[in-house]
């Protein structure tokens, strides 16, 4: 028996990553895309019009990230024109910052538009709680993935509580479905401040496929103010896990 | 008078005129002997709104013989209310209560009407989310627990209501619905098939690949197209790698519940190698972009496959000796055995499906009954079965079909030499008018069903999906019944259902 719990720490070997900063996803991984603006627009028009979530804007040429699925179907459309780099670092701290333009190199962080009080207070710990509205669960996943032993995100001091009242914050996925949007609420409101709200997820940030749908009540964000803003379907762990770390003024480079 | 449309999960649409319009009373008194056979199982029934009132469609499956049984009937305008099949099968609930939730219909001697999942077109608006009626016992001995919507992880919400004699669970109800986002709907916003293939997807994004399977494999029956045996083969490759990657995220799950972090630990690593494979292979961990209607953006190379065969050997292997470790743990083992029973025959009363099914002893599986795709031609696939129907039987059940699954891969891959010749998705294919479309597939949790009905032009006017949660949510309310309310939480991970799939 300890033999065989032997066996298995062995084959487990070490898995954390040492620098979560220093990795490059795989070639395949979509992440930021680069816009190139062309004579011909035939191609961009075909991709705008089978963009299930409409992220594609053809004059002048925008992508919204937080609309996007990263499903790359406008990518086959207009290759000449949109190319997915596997950078993963997405996060904005603005929802326009999103919308990327023809020429743009790298995501948008606008470090102006961070509340000051968020290093201050939360700089040495930060307890979040998730709630989720209508996510599909990909999303869920992954952040719990940020908490398991090959990202572990807690070494930073950053984990996942149950109690809102135990929280620093909110990290909200999911579109918003109706039949959460008041519980959404309440645990938002029983977190003290000072407390942070992330929103997690191209669904959360937009609506994504269910933006117009009638079982989806979006007006939690009207009401408060978000400090981060996370695209993806799902999004990766290491791009939580990059965006809360500027957030707190943690970033090396 | 002929009852059913016999068909199979290998044919094509069918078209609406072939399947027939009988008298309920007669489909019923049917119904009423048939299902006490458990090699039948209701795999949908669901109405659709027509000129003058209602449609209902019914859809059984035959494990037998593989065949699947569709029927309809339309009820006079002016009926009072129809017999409820749940009275006597209780298989029958979710269906039933669904439609008395979206159209009033009352199903005479139903044992409780309630409400399903509140979608947003629900008939009576009154009836919300807060005014779920839970059923109660009176006593002073007794007290409830009630749990949720948001629950202490980060997992989705539902809310669970216990009622406890002590520690004793008596009797447990889930109320579902906080993630209802109006799925079905949204399916016939527009007719981007590109935008249904992602809904799809996202029906419940932990099983994005059996849900955009069911969906492609439906659309392909509409457009009667033939998809050819590399991409058949590749999609067999995807959904096993889904259910080894939530198989092996589930045996972690349940060592976190016992405090066991060694199992947890090698789980979650082994679950990252997996689906950072899946990654590799389309760019998204869960599979997103990999499944599309006709054909692939990511078809699989050389590299690819050398590439997943190395690293699910790599995972098998390491499971493994998870799994034998487990197998002698006796604090795990006093645990999980002879916890959470669901006997074969209430898990043959409610209909249950997929892998919490076969581990109480109950044959129900798609790629062995109604196989489709790969399965059907090339893969003779044998499902696992145990015979206990506890947590530990769940377990067990998860544990061989991660072998079992990394075998298929190894063995289909060992043989497999891609020709290149797997086309790019179609999402402009001619669907068949006026037809029904049925798809059925084995997803990690279970039976993934999907139906859709056409217009004379070919138009989707009518999309259906079941998640197998649907069925099995019930199963996990009998689990705990007379277990201690701690155990709670490892029958829970044990049955592990989809909230999202289920509200939809
Ligand atoms: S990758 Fe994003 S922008 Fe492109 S089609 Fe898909 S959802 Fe739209």
């Amino acid at each position: 028996m300890l033999f065989g719990k032997a066996k298995i720490l062995r084959s487990h070997g070490w898995q954390y990553i040492p620098n979560l900063d220093a990795v490059t996803l795989t070639e395949e991984f979509r992440g930021f895309p680069l816009l190139t603006a062309t004579e011909d627009s035939a191609d961009i028009e075909h991709a705008a019009a089978i963009c299930p979530t409409g992220a594609i804007t053809t004059k002048p040429l925008t992508l919204d990230l937080g609309k996007c699925l990263f499903c790359g179907e406008c990518q086959k459309c207009a290759p000449k024109n949109i190319r997915f780099t596997n950078e993963h670092r997405l996060a904005a701290t603005r929802r326009e910052d999103l919308i990327v333009e023809v020429g743009q190199t790298a995501p948008k962080f606008d470090t102006t538009a961070i509340r000051p009080e968020i290093a201050k207070y939360f700089g040495k710990a930060l307890q979040l709680r998730e709630v989720s509205a209508g996510g599909d669960c990909s999303v869920e996943m992954e952040l719990n993935a940020t908490g398991n032993v090959n990202f572990d995100f807690g070494r930073y001091g950053v984990g996942f509580t149950a109690s809102p009242r135990h929280a620093d914050g909110l990290v909200l996925t999911g579109p918003i479905s109706q039949n959460m949007a008041e519980a959404l609420d309440i645990c938002y409101n029983s977190i003290a401040e000072p407390k942070i709200l992330v929103v997690c997820g191209s669904e959360a940030v937009s609506g994504g496929l269910y933006a117009d749908s009638p079982a989806v009540d979006r007006s939690f964000l009207d009401k408060y103010h978000v400090d981060l803003w996370l695209p993806g379907a799902p999004t990766h762990p290491l791009c939580f896990i990059d965006g809360i770390t500027r957030l707190r003024k943690k970033h090396k480079r | 008078m002929k009852l059913y449309h016999i068909t199979n999960n290998n044919a094509k649409a069918v078209a609406i005129a072939d399947i027939p319009v009988v008298e309920y009373v007669a489909l019923y008194n049917d119904l009423k002997e048939r299902m006490t056979d458990s090699r039948y199982h209701v795999a949908h029934y669901f109405a659709t709104e027509i000129e003058r009132g209602l449609k209902f469609y019914l859809i059984i499956l035959d494990d037998t013989t593989g065949e699947v049984l569709i029927t309809s009937f339309i009820p006079d305008y002016y009926a009072e209310g129809l017999a409820s099949l749940t009275a006597l099968h209780p298989q029958f609930h979710p269906f039933e209560r669904e439609m008395n939730e979206l159209y009033g219909i009352p199903f005479d001697s139903h044992p409780w009407l309630k409400p399903l999942r509140f979608p947003y077109d629900r008939r009576d608006k009154e009836s919300t989310m807060d005014s779920y009626p839970f059923y109660t016992i009176d006593g002073d001995e007794l007290h409830e627990v009630n749990v949720g919507p948001i629950h202490a992880g980060i997992i989705e919400p539902g809310a669970f209501r216990f009622i406890c004699d002590g520690e004793q669970v008596l009797h447990l109800e889930i109320a579902l619905g906080y993630q209802h986002r109006g799925v079905e709907s949204e399916m016939l916003r527009n007719d981007n098939r590109l935008r249904h293939t992602l809904i799809a997807e996202s029906t419940a994004g932990d099983t994005a690949v059996g849900h955009a399977t069911a969906y492609a494999e439906l659309t392909e029956k509409l457009a009667n197209a033939d998809i050819g045996d590399d991409l058949k083969r590749e999609r067999m490759i995807a959904i096993e790698l889904e259910r080894i990657a939530m198989h092996l995220a589930d045996t972690g799950a349940l060592a976190t519940d016992i405090g066991f972090q060694l199992y947890q630990v090698a789980c979650e690593a082994l679950r990252t190698v997996v689906i950072n494979t899946t990654q590799a292979w389309c760019g998204n961990r869960f599979g997103k972009s990999l499944i599309r209607p006709m054909g692939t953006n990511h078809p699989l190379t050389e590299e690819k496959i050398a590439l997943i065969r190395k690293n699910i050997a790599d995972v098998r292997r390491r499971y493994n000796e998870v799994r034998e470790d487990i197998l002698e743990a006796p604090t795990l083992l006093a645990r999980f055995e002879q916890c959470g029973l669901v006997p074969k025959s209430e898990m043959e009363r409610i209909g249950g499906v997929g892998q919490a099914a076969r581990a109480s002893g109950l044959r129900r599986d798609i790629r062995a009954t109604h196989p489709s795709g790969f399965y059907a031609e090339e893969l003779k696939h044998e499902p696992i079965l145990k015979h206990d129907g506890d947590v530990m039987s769940r377990l067990a059940t998860r544990m061989d079909e991660v072998l079992q699954s990394a075998d298929y891969i190894e063995s289909t891959l060992a043989a497999y030499k891609p020709a290149g010749s797997i086309p790019a998705p179609d999402y402009k294919a001619k669907f068949q008018g006026d037809a029904l479309a049925f798809s059925l597939i084995e997803g990690w949790r279970g039976e993934i069903c999907h139906v859709a009905l056409t217009d004379s032009e070919g138009r989707i006017t009518k999309y259906k999906i079941k998640d197998p949660s649907v069925h099995n949510w019930l199963g996990l309310a009998i689990a705990v019944r007379s277990e201690g309310i701690s155990d709670f939480p490892i029958n829970n991970k044990s049955f592990n259902l989809s909230y999202c799939g289920h509200d939809l």
